[in-house]
């Protein structure tokens, strides 16, 4: 069970124009602003959920997520991931906590990815017992086989992506926070990692928040989606009504969702492929996304 | 007990990871280990020649300042091969690298420790050594098992010294998110003075150097005790008063993370 209660937290940010002139202004006094990440966030999420965490770029992604997992502190509110406060008790808490950064490997970069498991099992302390169970599962659902040998520096970013998914689930944390994961992926390894973490969601009721700007990653797992723009919760609910807020475009939003299926048996009889059916819809879901986005801006 | 055995268990595993990863860049390894060796000994030449000229530096001979050298030297070395990775601290902020560290249920300080071994380093221990053998060689200690335990002494206060400095170092890029090149007077500064006794600077260096960061606590003390200078044998002891300095740093440290997680990046 996961609770934020009227969370903020803001940064204070150095600000100067661009230009050597300014830097070496800086250098003297700086000038600082304060930016409000989050302001009055709230909600509730139960065990063995899926959630989409989405919003623009600089909306408070990253800031939730540190909070979270007990990196940052906020300014004030309160926070509860199974009865702790995350930067009040950082070490337990990260115990039962996994994270993957799309953008940074959590892996050591010159020896092989077998090694670097070890060294986790080390860290969290998981029994050998616990390691070699996780490690046999892991290695099956990822098809790790032929990587555990491979220096990490030497692995394409789709099987790094998949390795890394493996070393943040080797301590089996009941609560997985996934930032942007399948960024930079291929098609396949997209698809192989969606897989895997529909199939670890089934199995072990393991916990996901899912950030990502990827709006397929959002439809093909998450039931529930929480928006947020400019530190505030803006929507917290299905990926219908996400289409219901963007408003427009009207006579597409019927595509979605439930709908879906039957709207795609419609359009194959008009002699569409399905293929192509897909990367439609996929698109205008990025299309209404920017729009929701563009109004984000307004508001 | 349990959890100390754990963590030094947990330290060597990550130090091995790293001796793992330094063996995949060979020729880099061997380049920065002739390249340290050259550069220290340059160091040692400049010492050699100074007194080729004017054998003795207020009272000191060769023999003695190559002793306080080797010991610094030595000092310096340990702590940079098992303490540098404070000094890549503040990449790894920058980098949001920190980040990680703060997601694993370990010590931050450990894995900080953990993330580098300068095993290159042992050029200039071996260096050192050869100093040291010389410079026993040619001074008259008579050797007591009081003066065996100064040296010991001068070699953990003054690993540990250094150590605590490269940890004040790192502890300010919490604030300022990137290291200060300042800092590096009090370490490889010091180093270079570190060679020659403090006492040859004059009164105000002794000062500062006491007081402000204590050198002169595993050099210019247990060193006049070691060299027979002085009557008062407790100044073998005095590198113990390291630890004073070390809680300081911790504290400063202590702070920086608790500022870190409030502010971040």
């Amino acid at each position: 069970m996961i609770t934020m209660e009227h969370v903020y937290k803001s940064y204070r940010v150095a600000k100067r124009n661009a230009g050597m002139k300014e830097a070496c202004k800086a250098l003297l006094r700086r000038e600082t602003q304060t930016v409000q990440a989050l302001s009055d966030i709230s909600f509730a999420i139960a065990d063995g959920e899926m959630v989409g965490y989405i919003g623009p770029n600089g909306a408070g992604k990253s800031s939730t997520i540190k909070i979270l997992s007990g990196i940052l502190t906020p300014d004030s509110g309160s926070c509860l991931i199974d009865g702790r406060v995350p930067w009040k008790d950082r070490r337990e808490h990260v115990r039962q906590i996994g994270v993957v950064f799309g953008q940074r490997s959590q892996l050591w970069w010159d020896v092989p990815v077998l090694d670097s498991f070890e060294l986790l099992k080390d860290i969290y302390s998981i029994s050998q017992y616990d390691y070699q169970h996780n490690l046999e599962e892991l290695t099956q659902l990822l098809h790790l086989q032929e990587l555990l040998k491979i220096p990490v520096r030497q692995l394409s970013l789709g099987q790094r992506m998949r390795c890394e998914l493996a070393a943040s689930l080797l301590h089996s944390p009941r609560v997985l926070f996934l930032d942007e994961p399948t960024i930079g992926l291929d098609a396949v390894s997209k698809l192989a990692v969606r897989e895997f973490i529909q199939r670890l969601n089934a199995a072990h009721k393991t916990t996901v928040i899912l950030t990502t700007h990827d709006m397929q990653d959002i439809e093909a797992l998450t039931k529930r989606i929480i928006l947020i723009g400019k530190g505030r919760v803006l929507l917290d609910g299905t990926l219908e009504d996400m289409c219901l807020l963007a408003g427009k475009p009207q006579s597409e939003e019927s595509r979605f969702g439930t709908k879906k299926h039957e709207s795609m048996a419609f359009r194959q009889n008009a002699d569409k492929t399905e293929a192509e059916d897909d990367t439609a819809s996929e698109n205008d879901l990025d299309r209404i996304v920017a729009s929701l986005y563009q109004k984000l801006e307004i508001l | 007990m349990n959890t100390l055995y754990k963590n030094i268990s947990l330290y060597f595993h990550y130090i091995s990871i790293v001796l793992r990863s330094v063996m995949q860049y060979k020729t880099s390894f061997f380049l920065t280990v002739a390249g340290r060796f050259l550069v220290s000994f340059n160091g040692i030449l400049g010492v050699y020649f100074i007194f080729a000229r004017f054998h003795q530096v207020r009272n000191y001979g060769l023999g003695e300042v190559f002793l306080c050298y080797a010991v610094i030297q030595m000092d310096f070395a340990l702590a940079e091969c098992f303490a540098g990775g404070f000094l890549r601290f503040p990449g790894m902020i920058r980098r949001g690298e920190f980040d990680r560290i703060l997601l694993r249920p370990c010590s931050a300080v450990l894995q900080i420790l953990g993330s580098q071994f300068e095993i290159s380093r042992i050029g200039l221990i071996i260096q050192a050594v050869l100093m040291f053998g010389y410079g026993m060689a040619v001074s008259p200690i008579a050797w007591t098992p009081g003066r065996v335990a100064a040296v010991v002494l001068m070699l953990l206060g003054g690993t540990l010294l250094f150590s605590a400095v490269f940890m004040l170092e790192a502890a300010v890029s919490f604030f300022t998110l990137e290291g200060l090149e300042a800092a590096n007077i009090l370490t490889y500064g010091a180093q270079e003075h570190g060679k020659y006794p403090i006492d040859i600077y004059g009164g105000r260096m002794m000062k500062i150097c006491t007081y402000m960061i204590p050198y002169t606590l595993i050099q210019y003390y247990p060193l006049q005790y070691l060299l027979g200078r002085t009557q008062r044998w407790y100044y073998g002891l005095y590198p113990l008063g390291v630890v004073l300095f070390l809680t300081v740093c911790v504290g400063v440290w202590r702070l920086g993370m608790h500022n870190y997680q409030s502010a971040g990046s």
